[in-house]
């Protein structure tokens, strides 16, 4: 079984480009020259340059002593905590602001939830002098205010998604329509492995460098280019995607992806996906999403904002039908404990979308020779808030 | 001959009217498309609201909201059309985006329309291989046309595939844009409307998009078979609710 896209843009049956008629030239511009672009030389060079010198890369595979010890296993974290902009997201960014610039685009425009994203993409664009238009949920606004002025200063204008629920769907919503009201000049910039045929392999391969570092160096430490679990958080999937792409087709290694229960799977608050999620077509992708009975698109819930978004990754949608990773669900409760937890015995404050991945320990015991690679997405500058007003601190 | 088709074949300008089911009230949906037909309205697209409907601007998404809201779905909207052919006859298009028809089951969703005298359906995020491969034999076993939209980015090549595979007309968008963004036609506009018309394409083009007022109507039709009217309409409605229906339709056929 292959786990990647396939010559018509899907992963087993989820993937494709259910697009309206209005955005099949831009869709099929990047189709027709992503690879292409992304295989020559000076792009290959810039874009390896700009994740040194820029971003920070490689980020290191720390061996998590105090937290092996506590768990009884190898416990070795991934810090895309310490990219630039805290948080991987920036890997994609950084793709696609020079495949924008190969195909002469002038402007480009995002969504984002929690605003990370928007970040990333508000940081590439003055990086290179293009205008930068981010979409964000009138809610989200208001409860990311911090992410919100980060992105002014780095010159982006943001405009708020006004329709629907006003949150991060929305806003990948108005993206679209956007990028519908000029097709030409504009490029859109998706945050996550989602979206129509090119974009989730252009991310995954854009955020395949995470696992590229990771068998490199867990050669040096551990011999072996294969860990037997790799974890990640997954809401649209792209740290997920990025941490497991090197490792598909490795049987062996097993990949853990973690999704948000928020107040428990059947509680009407989560964010869990694949258990609560059907079949059917989001932003352009035939994915796993949560719906109504009759096809209307449902607001997730987590206490993270990064991880409440109503679809999955095409690609993860195939790795749970398929099997080939294994899904498991945590809570909001159980994702700020783990949080907290890490800060404690490591000294480093995750950001909660990966606390969900953290909270694993908890739930599944792993033997005392596993070595397990956990992908620690974020850091938790971002969340202090809701961390504050969590735990009352 | 489908009623699309004999429609298309009658010598004169056509006018198309798009409303969201379920908006303003739950319960409009009949007397909306009675009151169009009586004021002389040529076909109906009737919109079944989405949640998330990505080609449609900030009017109709709006209109969706409300219509889901008020309690609309595939099954309520079926079963008050289900008498609709006893007092109706004029060719109606449902209108809709795919995830809703494809939990609905595709061939339950074409049966079913089928049934109750529905001659075509609009699905906007449908592209045309995907339909072509999978669902072109269901449409066809059951009697509908499906219309694809042309956009001025379109290709030359693709124009001459969509005509292709076309059975009925082809919906040809304005402008670059979402629904609802235009007051009035342009240069620009106006040579793609002419560029498209001397194609001499097999399809008849029926423009929407943008088309808001009489003078708009006129343009379109200038060089296309018709015009579709959406948010304008759908901005009469939730101003004016379901009295008036026939003043909307005169100011636009003056």
């Amino acid at each position: 079984m292959s786990y990647f896209v396939d010559k018509n843009g899907y992963y087993g049956e989820f993937g494709g480009a259910f697009i309206p008629e209005m955005l099949y030239p831009n869709v099929k511009e990047l189709e027709d020259n992503y690879l292409n672009i992304m295989r020559e030389p000076s792009f290959q060079k810039e874009f390896q340059d700009l994740l040194k010198e820029y971003v920070g890369r490689p980020t290191p595979l720390y061996f998590a002593k105090r937290l092996s010890e506590k768990y009884n296993t190898k416990i070795y974290l991934k810090r895309e905590d310490l990219c630039h902009t805290g948080a991987h997201k920036i890997n994609n960014t950084i793709g696609q602001i020079l495949v924008a610039k190969k195909l002469g685009k002038t402007r480009v425009i995002a969504e984002t939830g929690a605003g990370q994203h928007g970040v990333a993409t508000a940081t590439v664009c003055a990086l290179m002098g293009i205008e930068c238009v981010v979409y964000m949920g009138e809610i989200d606004i208001a409860r990311q205010a911090p992410n919100v002025a980060r992105m002014k200063m780095l010159g982006a204008t943001v405009v708020p998604a006004l329709s629907g629920s006003r949150t991060l769907k929305d806003a990948t919503n108005e993206a679209i329509r956007d990028w519908i009201n000029n097709p030409v000049n504009t490029h859109y910039i998706i945050g996550s492995v989602v979206g129509p045929h090119p974009y989730p392999d252009m991310v995954a391969r854009f955020q395949s460098v995470i696992s590229e570092e990771i068998k490199k160096q867990l050669q040096e430490k551990e011999h072996t280019e294969n860990p037997d679990y790799v974890i990640a958080c997954v809401g649209g999937g792209s740290n997920a995607a990025g941490a497991f792409y090197h490792y598909l087709d490795e049987e062996k290694v097993n990949l853990i992806a973690v999704e948000a229960a928020g107040l428990g799977i059947h509680s009407g608050e989560s964010a869990a996906t694949s258990i609560l999620g059907k079949e059917g077509v989001i932003h352009g992708s035939k994915t796993l999403l949560m719906q109504s009975e009759d096809g209307q698109i449902t607001e997730p819930y987590s206490i993270s904002a990064g991880l409440d978004y109503p679809g999955i990754g095409p690609l993860h949608a195939h790795l749970y039908k398929s099997k080939r990773a294994k899904f498991i669900s945590i809570t909001d409760a159980e994702a700020m404990k783990a949080g907290l937890e890490l800060c404690e015995l490591e000294g480093i404050i995750p950001a909660i979308e990966s606390a969900h991945a953290l909270a694993v320990f908890k739930m599944k015991k792993f033997k005392e020779s596993d070595v397990v690679v956990l992908n620690l997405s974020g850091r938790g500058d971002k969340d202090l808030d809701t961390y504050v007003k969590y735990f009352k601190l | 001959m489908n009623r699309i088709n004999q429609k298309l074949q009658e010598n004169k300008k056509l006018l198309s009217i798009y409303f969201t089911a379920g908006f303003p009230k739950l319960n409009d949906t009949v007397s909306i498309i009675e009151n169009l037909e009586k004021s002389g309205v040529d076909f109906i697209e009737i919109g079944l609201p989405f949640s998330d409907p990505l080609a449609d601007g900030p009017t109709i998404q709006a209109s969706s909201t409300q219509a889901l809201d008020n309690g609309m779905t595939t099954e309520v909207l079926f079963n008050q059309l289900k008498d609709i052919r006893k007092t109706v006859i004029i060719p109606l298009i449902v209108m809709g985006y795919f995830n809703p028809m494809m939990q609905y089951g595709i061939e339950n969703f074409c049966k079913k329309c089928a049934e109750i005298g529905i001659d075509g359906l609009i699905i906007p995020d449908l592209p045309v291989d995907v339909y072509n491969n999978n669902y072109k034999a269901i449409f066809e076993k059951y009697g509908l046309v499906n219309v694809f939209l042309i956009t001025p980015q379109t290709s030359l090549e693709r124009i001459r595939f969509i005509d292709e595979i076309s059975d009925g007309f082809i919906y040809m968008v304005s402008s670059a844009s979402v629904t609802g963004s235009q007051n009035a036609f342009g240069k620009t506009q106006d040579d793609y409307f002419k560029r498209i018309a001397d194609l001499n394409l097999k399809s008849p083009q029926i423009i929407g998009f943008g088309i808001s007022n009489a003078e708009t109507f006129k343009q379109a039709t200038k060089y296309a078979k018709g015009a579709i009217i959406g948010s304008a309409f759908v901005k009469y409605l939730s101003e004016n609710g379901t009295a008036d229906i026939n003043k909307f339709v005169s100011s636009i056929l003056e």
